[in-house]
């Protein structure tokens, strides 16, 4: 997994509460059995205005200029700015695979969905949550060429006029994010410790170590 | 001390490690494999040299891919295909147990493993998909993880987790006739909203959530995650146990008498407190029909599609107005009036065979109305089409005009062959409503398979607790 420990870079607002994991990777693209190429149907439904096929190349498709993804301003955006709730749905984690592939690293939202909230920090994206009124502030304040940096480290997101506001994380998912680490490496670290309670456990349920 | 609520008993059961930030190591003890989420994982444990931890823990089946006609024909859509032939390859290296597309007990995942006796009272169970909360209905600790933690529990028998806070849904009194589990949860989604339960785990109890059988259960806890929750409870009773005697994976003799101790341990204590509690008067809830692209766009079937002016947070009312776009329809209009060009009874909310009975006791006799291009009933699993086919009830739904087909997750997200075409209104028994879900540009009202059905005879939403039908 990638490490993240700053990003500065241009914002994407996308001004939709609920983004489902539905709209973010259609279940048509979710057959592919490899863990990268899905940038390109990102928001298929919203950003293209023919209807997408797994293994389309989707160069030449017609392109819907209203969606944000599309617009020539936002190009480039490393951080998607959005409403509550994004990701809710199904736990597919196609939808961080796509979001990274296409090249977003953090999202500031007022709430996410707790699987998809998981999920992202496994993929080296970083969901940040905000209070609803400062989200509001920054929406507000998304304009040409308008960037933030984010620094995890101090947990802090910066504005061009130079506020700095803090955001909460997990001290666990902090460590592991910005060292990159494998997850599954560091749990077999603990595997006297798995072994051991399965040994205790077989005694309290010894029907489900009957195998 | 203070009494413990039903998930803390499951989550301090389940640890084997706690972190100083509060995440802990918790120990998984089944997890349910299916073809769409699991390729990348295994594919992570071979680049990585890794073993299952614990092979029997794991039990696979294919269900979103697999085509509900012509079975033997196999797959025509080689990226299907190739799928679910990579799932079978995967199962066979590594050792898993696999229901194939010709095994009888094959069927969607989260119908599958209660009906095996796979998922268990007092268990942990995972699967990469969002509706394992399902099986919370027999008070396991039930929830979606995503690819990473798939490949992280087969290769651990472990996640990393967080406690999530503690909510308790109290529908009080008796349903009336016609109000099914889907109505009783649909009704829950429309009063706290899609993240009412975002963060919580979510205990469902009352006499009118007692009153369901353990079919109906699952109905309500699969809709956990409909409401934000990863994880929807409810408490181990006598109809618990009957149901996982004698089931093939439940245990035996000794084992059987202890398991049943502990099962009748698996209650929140009446002392037990909650962050939150919710409740709600069962004889208020009607028969409800979604009329947005989000489960709690939801009204009751009497009722008119809401107006996004009367909605005060802006937020909300762009949301209102984006969705009556969508689904083509006019502030005002009247439910009733709502015409359905399909109708899908199926998916791991609503394949069960009570619910095929419910929809089967609103056909019986009568014919799908001429507007509607297709009904479609899929049994969410071979063992649940032999049963209704042994009561007749294929029968029923044959001659009133439906197409009876083979198990799997079908319409509900037209993975396989089955879906919406653009513009198509459907009533569907499945759990979303989102945009292009059962198809691109499709238009997906939730709904019971009572109500599915009706919408199926008449053409349009009708009021089945008014007619008296079930």
């Amino acid at each position: 997994m990638k490490a993240f420990t700053q990003l500065q870079s241009l914002v994407m607002p996308l001004d939709r509460a609920n983004v489902d994991t539905d709209a973010i990777i259609p279940k048509q693209f979710l057959k592919s059995i490899r863990r990268a190429g899905f940038g390109p149907y990102l928001f298929d439904e919203w950003r293209y205005l023919d209807r997408g096929e797994p293994e389309m190349d989707c160069s030449g498709r017609p392109l819907n200029m209203e969606f944000v993804l599309n617009q020539p301003q936002y190009q480039g955006a490393e951080i998607l700015l959005t409403r509550e709730n994004f990701g809710c749905g199904s736990s597919r984690e196609h939808a961080p695979w796509a979001l990274e592939d296409h090249g977003f690293r953090a999202i500031i939202a007022p709430s996410f969905a707790d699987i998809f909230f998981n999920n992202c920090f496994k993929n080296g994206i970083l969901p940040i949550v905000l209070d609803a009124d400062v989200v509001d502030g920054l929406f507000s304040e998304v304009e040409n060429g308008y960037q933030l940096s984010i620094d995890l480290d101090s947990q802090t997101v910066k504005t061009p006029s130079g506020k700095s506001i803090h955001f909460a994380v997990d001290e666990t998912r902090k460590f592991r994010l910005m060292n990159g680490l494998d997850d599954i490496a560091l749990t077999l670290q603990r595997a006297d410790n798995i072994k051991a309670y399965e040994s205790e456990r077989a005694k309290r349920a010894p029907w489900l170590f009957a195998e | 001390m203070a009494g413990k609520t039903l998930y803390d008993k499951l989550w301090d059961d389940h640890v084997v490690f706690s972190e100083d930030d509060g995440s802990s190591l918790i120990y998984i003890d089944r997890q349910l494999v299916h073809e769409v989420t699991s390729p990348q994982a295994f594919e992570g444990l071979r680049l990585a040299g890794r073993q299952l931890w614990r092979t029997a823990r794991n039990l696979a089946v294919a269900d979103h891919n697999v085509p509900t006609t012509d079975r033997d024909q196999g797959i025509a859509d080689p990226v299907s295909r190739l799928q679910v032939e990579t799932l079978d390859s995967n199962c066979e290296e590594f050792g898993i147990t696999e229901f194939d597309m010709a095994d009888v007990r094959q069927g969607i995942v989260h119908v599958v493993g209660p009906e095996q006796g796979a998922t268990l009272p007092g268990m942990t169970v995972v699967c990469g998909d969002s509706h394992t909360s399902t099986h919370g209905a027999s008070a396991a600790l039930a929830f979606g993880i995503g690819t990473s933690e798939v490949e992280h529990a087969l290769a651990t028998q472990c996640l990393t987790q967080k406690k999530s806070k503690n909510l308790l849904i109290k529908v009080n009194g008796a349903v009336k006739d016609g109000v099914t589990a889907k109505d009783i949860v649909l009704a829950i989604i429309g009063e706290i909203g899609t993240a009412g339960g975002t963060g919580y785990a979510i205990e469902f109890a009352g006499e009118a959530i007692s009153d369901l059988s353990m079919e109906g259960r699952m109905t309500v806890c699969n809709m956990a995650i409909e409401a934000g929750a990863r994880t929807g409870l409810i408490a181990v009773d006598d109809k618990t146990i009957d149901y996982y005697r004698d089931r093939p994976f439940s245990p035996r003799g000794e084992h059987w008498l202890l398991a049943v101790d502990y099962w009748q341990t698996l209650h929140s204590d009446a002392d037990a407190s909650f962050d939150k509690v919710v409740e709600l008067e069962a004889a208020d809830i009607k028969p409800q029909v979604t009329w947005g692209t989000s489960p709690e766009m939801v009204v009751a079937v009497d009722q008119t599609v809401p107006n996004p002016a009367d909605e005060a947070d802006a937020v909300k009312q762009q949301s209102m107005q984006r969705a009556l776009e969508y689904m083509d329809l006019q502030a005002g209009e009247k439910i009733t009036d709502i015409k359905v060009d399909k109708v899908f009874i199926g998916s791991c909310t609503n394949s069960r065979i009570e619910d095929l009975r419910q929809a089967a006791v609103v056909a019986k006799g009568k014919q799908v109305a001429g507007n509607v291009k297709q009904a479609l009933v899929v049994p969410g699993s071979g063992l649940v089409k032999e049963q209704a086919e042994q009561e007749g009830l294929d029968q029923v739904f044959i001659k009133a005009g439906f197409e009876w087909r083979e198990p799997g997750c079908s319409m509900c997200l037209a993975m396989n062959a089955d879906r919406l075409e653009e513009g198509e209104r459907c009533a569907s028994t499945s759990n979303r409503n989102f945009e292009g879900r059962q198809g691109y540009g499709g238009r997906t009202h939730l709904v019971s398979p009572a109500m599915a059905a009706g919408a199926a005879i008449a053409g349009h939403f009708v009021d089945i607790a008014e007619r008296g039908t079930i």
